[in-house]
C-alpha cells in the first residue's frame, strides 16, 4: 500500500530536506535482519476504510522487528547533528525532545541504549526511517502488525490478546521502561502492544477530526451515536485509545511513552 | 488519503462525545422573549476588573475559602491531571486517572462573572491523552474541545462563568467511560455574586463507581474491568475514591450547636445516589445544585454526573453516617462515610436508650429453636458447648451481625472484626464486659486502629451473652473456649471500667 502523505505533510519534506543528509548511515537494502516481511492482505481495521465496514487494504510490507533504541537514535543524531537536542529547529520538534538524554549526544542513565527512544517527534522518526531507507508504518500497517500474537495473525478476539494490551494502559508509567525486545509475534515482530506508544505516518489523519468536530444539531446526534457504537465493541475499544492518543498530537510534539519504529515496502 | 478521510470522520465521532454533555437552561431553544432575566445574562457583569486572580484549589474533603469580592475577576486555574497508583481499598490498589492528584479532583471555586483562564496540564508521566468538560461552562463541549492534552502538554482556554451553582467536571476523552471509572471527576463552585450563607463547615464529598477485575477488596493491584462497567456492575461504590476515605481518623469532623454545608458531587460513571446522612435530616437542600432550595430533606438523589448542596444543623453528638441509602453500596461496596460531631449531649432532642427491658417474644419459632434448647438443657444442668454455639449462632445474627457481619469480619475501619481476632483472643473474660458494658475509644485489632462506639449489650440475658461469646470463640478461627451463664452474672455485677461506652444507662 504505497499511499502518499497529504498534502501538507509533503510540502513540510519539502522544507525539511536540507536538513536531511541521508548519507552517512549505511542502508542495507536487501536482507535487513532488522526488518521482517509480512504479507499484507484485507484488514479489519477498528476505522473501517469507508466508515461503515469495508476491511483495509494492507500491501505487503516489510516491519522493524523491534523499535528504534536509544543507541541506534544515538548513533543517528551522531551522524546528523541537525537532530541534536538544542539544534534542531522548535518547529520540528518541542521543548521535550529527547530531554530525559543527559547531553545532545549522551544517553546517561535515565536512557539506557536498549531502551526504546522516547520523546522524539514524528519529524524526527522520519528522518530516522529515511536513514534506514525507510519510513513510518501507516496506522492500517501498524494496526495490521499488532493484531497478531505468537501463533495468529489476527488474535484479536482472544480475551487474553486484549487483556495484555490494556494491563499496560493500566500500569502508571513512574518505573523505567524494559528494553526492546519482548516475545515475537507469528511475524516476527516484537513489542507492538505493551512497551511505547508509536508514531504512524498518518497520525494527522486522525487529527482532523479533533479539529473540525464542530457540535450543530446534525452532527451532534450522529457523532454521539456512532461513538457510542464503536465503544460497544470490547475488541475494539483496547485499539481506539492508540487512536485516541494518536490524535491528540501534533508533529512536534514528543512524550515520555512515544516511540516509533519504522517500515518499507517490499 | 481518500479511505482514512472517511474513517477519520468516524474517528472524529468517537472523540466527541463531549458533545453529548446537555448544558444550562442558557441554551433553551425557546427561551422567553424577556431573556435579561435568563440567569446566564444576568450573570455577566462586564469585562474582569482588577488584577488576575489565582485560584485557590483543595483536595477532597477541603473546600477552598469563600471569596469576599464584589467584582467579577480574571480567574486563573491550573489543573494538572496524573495518572497514578493508589489503594482503593486496604490492600487494594489500583490505578487512577487524576485531576489534581486526588479522587475527586481539585476543588475549584469562582464567582458568578467571573472570566476563567484555565490551564489543563498533562503530566509528561501520564500515558494517556485528556481533556475537561466542565459543566459550569456554557460553550461547546465545556471546554473539552479546547482542552485535550497529550501526555507532557499543557492547554488553555478562557470562559465566562455565566451561571451560578455547583457543577461537575470530567475528562471527556474516548473512552469517556473509563476516563471517569478511572476518577477523572470533580466539582467546581460558581458563587452567586452575594455569596453563600456563612456556615461553621464547608466539606467536599464525591461519590463515584468504580470496576476491577477481582471482587470487591480482593488484595493485590487491579486493573479496571470494561465489561463490568457497561454492564453497570460495580465491584466499588466509594465515596471520595477510597474505602474508607472518610471514616476513622479521616472523618468529617464538627461541633454540636454548628452549621455543616456538604458539597455533594457523583461522577458516576453509572450510578445515581440516594444521598442519606444516617441520624440526620437536611435543612436545606438544593437539589441538582440548582438555585431554588428544598427544605426538610431526608434522601437527596444525586444523579451521575451532577451534584447537591446539602446543610444541616448539629444538635446532638454521635457518629452521623454518610450513605448511598441504595444501601447494599453502603454495606458491601464501601459507600460509606462518618460526619463525627463532639459536644455536650442534649437530652431534650434525643434521650440516648431509656428503657432496657427484655423482650422474649414468642421463642419457640422455627429460627430461635436452637435458644430454647440450649435453655432448656442448661436448666436441666446438661447443657453442652455445641448447644451453646447452636444457640449463639442464631443470637449472633441480627444483633451483633448488624455492624461485626455474619462473617465476623466487621467492617474496615469502622468496626472491628471477631473473625481470628487477637483482642478477643489475648482476654476471651475481657469480651464479656463489652458486651454487657459497652465499649468506646481507641482500640487496635489486627494491627487496626478503631475508634468508634459499641454500646452496651444490656437487652441481652446472661444466657445468651454466654451462648453468643462460646459461639464466637468457636468459630472463624478464634481460640476456642467455653463462657457461661454464671461467668457473665458475675462480670456484670462489676463496676463498668474506664473505657466502657460512656453513655450509661
Amino acid at each position: 500500500m504505497a499511499r502518499r502523505p497529504p498534502r501538507w505533510l509533503r510540502l513540510a519534506g519539502w522544507l525539511c530536506l536540507p536538513l536531511m543528509a541521508t548519507g552517512g548511515m549505511p542502508v542495507a537494502l536487501a536482507a535487513d535482519e532488522r526488518y521482517a516481511a509480512l504479507p499484507g492482505g484485507e484488514f479489519a481495521s477498528v476505522l473501517p476504510a469507508d466508515g461503515k465496514a469495508a476491511p483495509a487494504q494492507v500491501a505487503p510490507f516489510h516491519l522493524r522487528t523491534t523499535p528504534v533504541t536509544n543507541a541506534e537514535f544515538l548513533a543517528f543524531v551522531t551522524a546528523h547533528p541537525q537532530w541534536q537536542r538544542g539544534r534542531v529547529a522548535g518547529v520540528l520538534a518541542d521543548a521535550g525532545y529527547l530531554s530525559h538524554w543527559v547531553g545532545p549526544t549522551a544517553l546517561g542513565a535515565a536512557a539506557l541504549p536498549q531502551q526504546p527512544v522516547t520523546r522524539v517527534s514524528w519529524f524526527a522518526a522520519q528522518a530516522y526511517c529515511e536513514t534506514e531507507g525507510a519510513r513510518l508504518p501507516t496506522w492500517y500497517e501498524w494496526e495490521y502488525a499488532a493484531a497478531a500474537d505468537a501463533t495468529r495473525s489476527d488474535a484479536r478476539a482472544d480475551p487474553a490478546w486484549r487483556e495484555r494490551v490494556l494491563r499496560w494502559y493500566g500500569r502508571p508509567s513512574n518505573t523505567a521502561l524494559p528494553a526492546v525486545g519482548g516475545e515475537a509475534n507469528v511475524y516476527g515482530v516484537r513489542d507492538l502492544n505493551g512497551l511505547v506508544w508509536e508514531w504512524v505516518d498518518d497520525f494527522n489523519a486522525l487529527l482532523v477530526g479533533v479539529d473540525s468536530r464542530d457540535q450543530d444539531g446534525a452532527d451532534k446526534l450522529r457523532f454521539c451515536g456512532a461513538g457510542a457504537i464503536s465503544m460497544q465493541e470490547k475488541e475494539n475499544y483496547a485499539t481506539l485509545m492508540r487512536v485516541a492518543m494518536l490524535s491528540a498530537l501534533k508533529a512536534a510534539n514528543t512524550t515520555n511513552n512515544l516511540g516509533f519504529r519504522c517500515a518499507k515496502p517490499l | 488519503m481518500q479511505r482514512l478521510s472517511v474513517s477519520a470522520l468516524l474517528a472524529a465521532s468517537m472523540l466527541a462525545l463531549a458533545a453529548c454533555s446537555s448544558k444550562p437552561a442558557a441554551e433553551l431553544p425557546h427561551a422567553p422573549a424577556v431573556s435579561t432575566s435568563l440567569p446566564s445574562q444576568r450573570g455577566d457583569f462586564g469585562p474582569p476588573q482588577g488584577e488576575p486572580i489565582q485560584a485557590v484549589l483543595t483536595s477532597p474533603p477541603n473546600v477552598p475559602p469563600p471569596i469576599h469580592r464584589n467584582y467579577p475577576a480574571k480567574v486563573i486555574v491550573e489543573l494538572e491531571v496524573v495518572e497514578k497508583e493508589m489503594p482503593i481499598s486496604e490492600g487494594v490498589s489500583y490505578t487512577f486517572w487524576t485531576f489534581g492528584g486526588t479522587v475527586p479532583g481539585s476543588f475549584i471555586r469562582v464567582r458568578q462573572g467571573d472570566t476563567v483562564e484555565f490551564h489543563l496540564k498533562n503530566a509528561p508521566d501520564s500515558k494517556m491523552p485528556h481533556n475537561i468538560d466542565l459543566h459550569g461552562v456554557t460553550g461547546p463541549g465545556g471546554g473539552a474541545a479546547s482542552s485535550f492534552t497529550a501526555p507532557g502538554h499543557e492547554s488553555q482556554f478562557t470562559f465566562k462563568a455565566l451561571n451560578q451553582g455547583i457543577y461537575v467536571y470530567h475528562c471527556a476523552t474516548a473512552p469517556v467511560g473509563m476516563h471517569i471509572a478511572n476518577g477523572m471527576y470533580g466539582l467546581i463552585l460558581v458563587e452567586p455574586p452575594e455569596g453563600l450563607s456563612p456556615v461553621d463547615h464547608e466539606y467536599y464529598v464525591m461519590q463515584g463507581d468504580f470496576y476491577t477485575t477481582g471482587k470487591y477488596r480482593e488484595k493485590g493491584h487491579q486493573p479496571f474491568d470494561m465489561e463490568k462497567a457497561i454492564d453497570e456492575h460495580p465491584t466499588y461504590v466509594l465515596f471520595n475514591g477510597k474505602e474508607g476515605a472518610i471514616t476513622g481518623d479521616n472523618a468529617l469532623a464538627a461541633k454540636t450547636n454548628e452549621t455543616v454545608r456538604l458539597f455533594v458531587g457523583n461522577g458516576g460513571p453509572n450510578l445515581v445516589s440516594s444521598f442519606h446522612v444516617i441520624g440526620e435530616i437536611f435543612d436545606k437542600v438544593q437539589p441538582e445544585g440548582g438555585t431554588h432550595p428544598q427544605e426538610n430533606v431526608q434522601t437527596t438523589l444525586i444523579p451521575a454526573g451532577g451534584a447537591a448542596i446539602v446543610e444541616f444543623h448539629t444538635d446532638v453528638p454521635g457518629s452521623y453516617v454518610l450513605v448511598d441509602h441504595s444501601i447494599f453500596r453502603a454495606f458491601n461496596k464501601g459507600a460509606l462515610g462518618i460526619l463525627k460531631v463532639d459536644g455536650p449531649e442534649d437530652k431534650l432532642v434525643y434521650s440516648g436508650k431509656e428503657v432496657d427491658s427484655v423482650y422474649l417474644g414468642d421463642r419457640s419459632e422455627p429460627n430461635l429453636k436452637a435458644v430454647s434448647v440450649a435453655a432448656q438443657a442448661h436448666a436441666a444442668g446438661t447443657q453442652t458447648k455445641e448447644e451453646q454455639v447452636a444457640a449463639g449462632k442464631q443470637l449472633f445474627t441480627g444483633t451483633c451481625s448488624v455492624c461485626h457481619q455474619d462473617n465476623g469480619e466487621g467492617l474496615a475501619n469502622v468496626f472491628p472484626p471477631l473473625a481470628k481476632s487477637d483482642y478477643l483472643a489475648a482476654d476471651p473474660q475481657r469480651a464479656i464486659s463489652v458486651v454487657t458494658h459497652g465499649l468506646s475509644g481507641k482500640l487496635t485489632v489486627n494491627g487496626h486502629e478503631y475508634d468508634s462506639v459499641m454500646p452496651p449489650m444490656a437487652q441481652l440475658t446472661d444466657d445468651e451473652v454466654a451462648n453468643i461469646l462460646t459461639y464466637v470463640l468457636n468459630t472463624w478461627g478464634n481460640p476456642g473456649g467455653r463462657i457461661t451463664k454464671e461467668d457473665v452474672a458475675r462480670e456484670r455485677a462489676k463496676p463498668a471500667p474506664a473505657n466502657a461506652h460512656k453513655e450509661e444507662h
